[in-house]
């Protein structure tokens, strides 16, 4: 017995390209998330330095990785609906 | 700790949980197919499945965890909150559309779409269950303790109070009452978190929490021979001293009752002898501050040292911006309470001395999770953590089967956005939550996970009510929606496919109900027997075991094209194994049968830096072993 998906889903020609850009934006993401980690087990002291407003490094940075998440988030979803309006027209 | 039962706190609580209750039951007359039940038909409007999206994922965990570990250990709580929101960011670009398009109704279906195996079919449904139970002990541990204040009951009945709730939702509706349920607490829980933000903001950082806080006292000691005796005061007489890990504590009668105080050199024969708090198991019963729990001379804590505004000392801040706060933290110092234990005769002493910690500490990583002069295994641990909240996200079952429920990929995509943004605006309000109940006074040392709940009641009993009710139902949310993706595992994955029973719509459903009942009753007996932990490290654990068992799976089935069923069952088992085994032998496992966490075999409490890596290698190796089945298996099928 094979299983398909709960709902029927049509052929999505642009599946390759926006799993391109996923792992990519993924990659980028993941430089990011793992500087924060070396930096706060090589430098930790580093993570107490001023940045700006008054706030350190540790601050600037986590909160920065969340909106950065958020940012990233919505820019893939821009290119990959772009990517479908254009690849799947025909449809 | 003792509260005070409000019944205000009552009525409001008693109303969500009914509000749920109709929610399933009005949902449950619709449920009549497999569909309905394991993915509400696919026809979940996206923005309402993002938000249900971020109604599972703030959990306990979040809500009760992660700002309880800030409120007790500072930023390394925050790690969390940042860890947790990085993992959606491998759900979005990796794993929502891929899974959405292979799935039916559970992540065993996901993963088997290629191959059709039986052994993937038992080891995925076997993950799916293990997964689901490690993370369903964190929501039942943060259930017990969040009903002790409200309701003043034992920590036991209130896991067991939720339980059965859990167990009357799940059995009676599925994934659409689910769904339904998650949205409204997931809206719920981000107005009461920024309603909660702006009070500590108006409130500002204030010398003395409020008039009721407890004014711990210090004396000066004079150490003449081997006897210490305190200066200008008759109520305390110190009776011995105790020298445990490099620190002196003494017992002493104070004010009549029997303490425990530290003892602070300042010199070879001068001491300063400060104020702890401490739980002692005697033979007669448990004594709170010397004296039994009904007495009420144990207190919330938390407090702060100095208060400094523009380097110079102050009382009060006064209201405080959304920058301020963390500058006006950094420049003071706060009075955090570390926990010890030792031995004083026949009785454990649980003690917590006052540790004066500057802001600046507080506010980057290395209180709890130690960085500066790190051993490796420490460094490991911090990696290991790090590693598993990124990519236990996406392996989380219960996660991926709420892609199952909208109409299409790019509603997943869409729904996982949308998640992304609330989950990511809750997170920098944990920050902000955690910190206020760090120096507000409202810890309770024997629970972290009670803090945020609490900073609420030092708010009015309003928000109290309000919190602690859509805490309540956060709980109920996520345990209903694991205890459908573990039923899932256990009557579609396991009797319906593996067995091979083909059982039909209605006997699908009712085996669901089933098999949620007896997962439901595991999950009571474990939130009981958890009691105390963490919720977000017990979560911590569980990502942990996802990541390294279900991850590699998926990323290799997307990504490898010789990856073979053998390859994942292989690395399924590996990753289970591998991470539990490494849990149940870690220092904070010891610590919890009751031994000596550093008799630990494994130094280290995340078993993910070990585990997910040795997953992947054997998914590999095994596939290359296995290609000529492989051509076989398709050749069968096709």
């Amino acid at each position: 017995m094979l299983h398909g998906p709960a709902v029927k889903l049509g052929e999505d020609k642009a599946s390759k390209k926006k799993a391109s850009l996923g792992v990519k934006m993924f990659i980028f993401y993941f430089l990011l998330y793992a500087s924060f980690t070396y930096v706060s087990i090589t430098y930790p002291s580093l993570m107490g330095v001023k940045i700006i407003f008054g706030l350190n490094l540790a601050i600037v940075y986590g909160f920065s990785l969340i909106l950065i998440a958020i940012i990233l988030g919505w820019i893939y979803h821009i290119i990959c609906s772009n990517y479908e309006s254009k690849m799947n027209k025909e449809e | 700790m003792i509260y005070d039962v409000s019944i205000w706190a009552l009525i409001i609580f008693i109303t969500f949980v009914a509000l749920v209750l109709g929610i399933s039951f009005y949902f449950a007359r619709k449920t009549k197919s497999a569909s309905g039940y394991y993915a509400a038909g696919g026809k979940i409007h996206w923005g309402v499945n993002g938000v249900a999206f971020a109604g599972d994922y703030l959990s306990a965990a979040s809500f009760l965890g992660i700002c309880g570990m800030i409120a007790f250990s500072g930023y390394d709580g925050f790690l969390y909150s940042i860890g947790f929101l990085a993992g959606w960011v491998v759900a979005l670009f990796i794993v929502a559309e891929p899974i959405k398009r292979f799935g039916k109704y559970t992540f065993t279906d996901a993963i088997n779409a290629k191959f059709n195996s039986r052994s993937i079919k038992l080891t995925a449904a076997i993950s799916t269950l293990i997964v689901s139970l490690f993370y369903l002990i964190p929501q039942m541990v943060g259930a017990g303790d969040l009903v002790v204040p409200l309701l003043g009951l034992p920590h036991w009945l209130g896991v067991l109070i939720v339980g059965a709730i859990v167990i009357i939702i799940v059995s009676t509706a599925g994934m659409t009452s689910t769904t339904y349920v998650q949205f409204i607490k997931g809206g719920l829980l981000i107005l009461s978190s920024v309603i909660l933000t702006a009070s500590i903001l108006i409130n500002g950082i204030n010398k003395k929490p409020y008039d009721k806080y407890h004014e711990f006292v210090s004396f000066n000691v004079i150490k003449e021979g081997d006897k210490y005796l305190v200066n200008d005061n008759d109520n305390i007489q110190i009776l011995y001293v105790i020298e445990e890990g490099g620190k002196q504590y003494a017992k002493v009668l104070y004010d009549g009752y029997e303490r425990y105080f530290q003892l602070l050199p300042k010199n070879e024969n001068e001491f300063t002898l400060v104020e702890m708090l401490s739980i002692v198991n005697t033979p007669n019963g448990i004594l709170y501050n010397g004296a039994p729990k009904a007495e009420r001379k144990f207190y919330q804590v938390g407090h702060m040292h100095k208060v400094v505004s523009n380097g110079k000392e102050v009382d009060s801040t006064g209201a405080l911006g959304i920058f301020s706060f963390f500058n006006k933290i950094d420049e003071s110092e706060i009075v955090r309470f570390t926990k010890v234990t030792f031995q004083d005769g026949e009785n454990k002493v649980n003690a917590w001395y006052q540790n004066i910690t500057p802001g600046s500490s507080v506010l980057k990583p290395g209180l709890f999770y130690k960085l500066e002069g790190a051993t490796i295994w420490q460094k490991l641990n911090f990696i290991s953590l790090m590693l598993a909240l990124l990519f236990g996200t996406s392996a989380l079952p219960h996660v991926l089967i709420r892609y199952y429920t909208v109409p299409s990929q790019k509603d997943a995509r869409k729904s996982t956005i949308v998640a992304i943004a609330v989950i990511g605006f809750f997170y920098i309000l944990t920050l902000y939550i955690g910190l206020g109940a760090m120096i507000n006074g409202v810890i309770d040392v024997e629970s972290s996970n009670m803090s945020a709940p609490l900073l609420a009641k030092y708010f009015g009993i309003g928000l109290f009510s309000f919190i602690t009710a859509v805490a309540f139902a956060t709980i109920l949310g996520t345990v209903a929606g694991l205890i459908v993706a573990s039923s899932g595992a256990i009557a579609h994955d396991f009797i319906d496919n593996y067995l091979n029973q083909n059982l039909s719509e209605k006997a699908k459903v009712r085996a669901g109900r089933l098999a949620a009942f007896l997962v439901g009753v595991v999950a009571i007996i474990l939130g009981i027997l958890f009691k105390g932990m963490n919720v977000s490290f017990l979560v911590g654990l569980a990502f942990a075991i996802a990541a390294s068992s279900n991850l590699p799976a998926i990323l290799m089935i997307l990504f490898w094209k010789k990856t073979t069923s053998n390859g994942i069952s292989a690395s399924i088992i590996t990753g289970i194994v591998l991470s539990v085994g490494l849990i149940l032998f870690s220092p904070s496992m010891y610590s919890q049968y009751g031994l000596n966490p550093a008799d630990a075999p494994i130094p280290i409490d995340n078993p993910g830096i070990f585990s997910i890596p040795a997953s992947f290698i054997v998914l590999i190796v095994v596939s290359l072993f296995t290609q000529k089945n492989k051509a076989k298996e398709f050749n069968g099928h096709d």
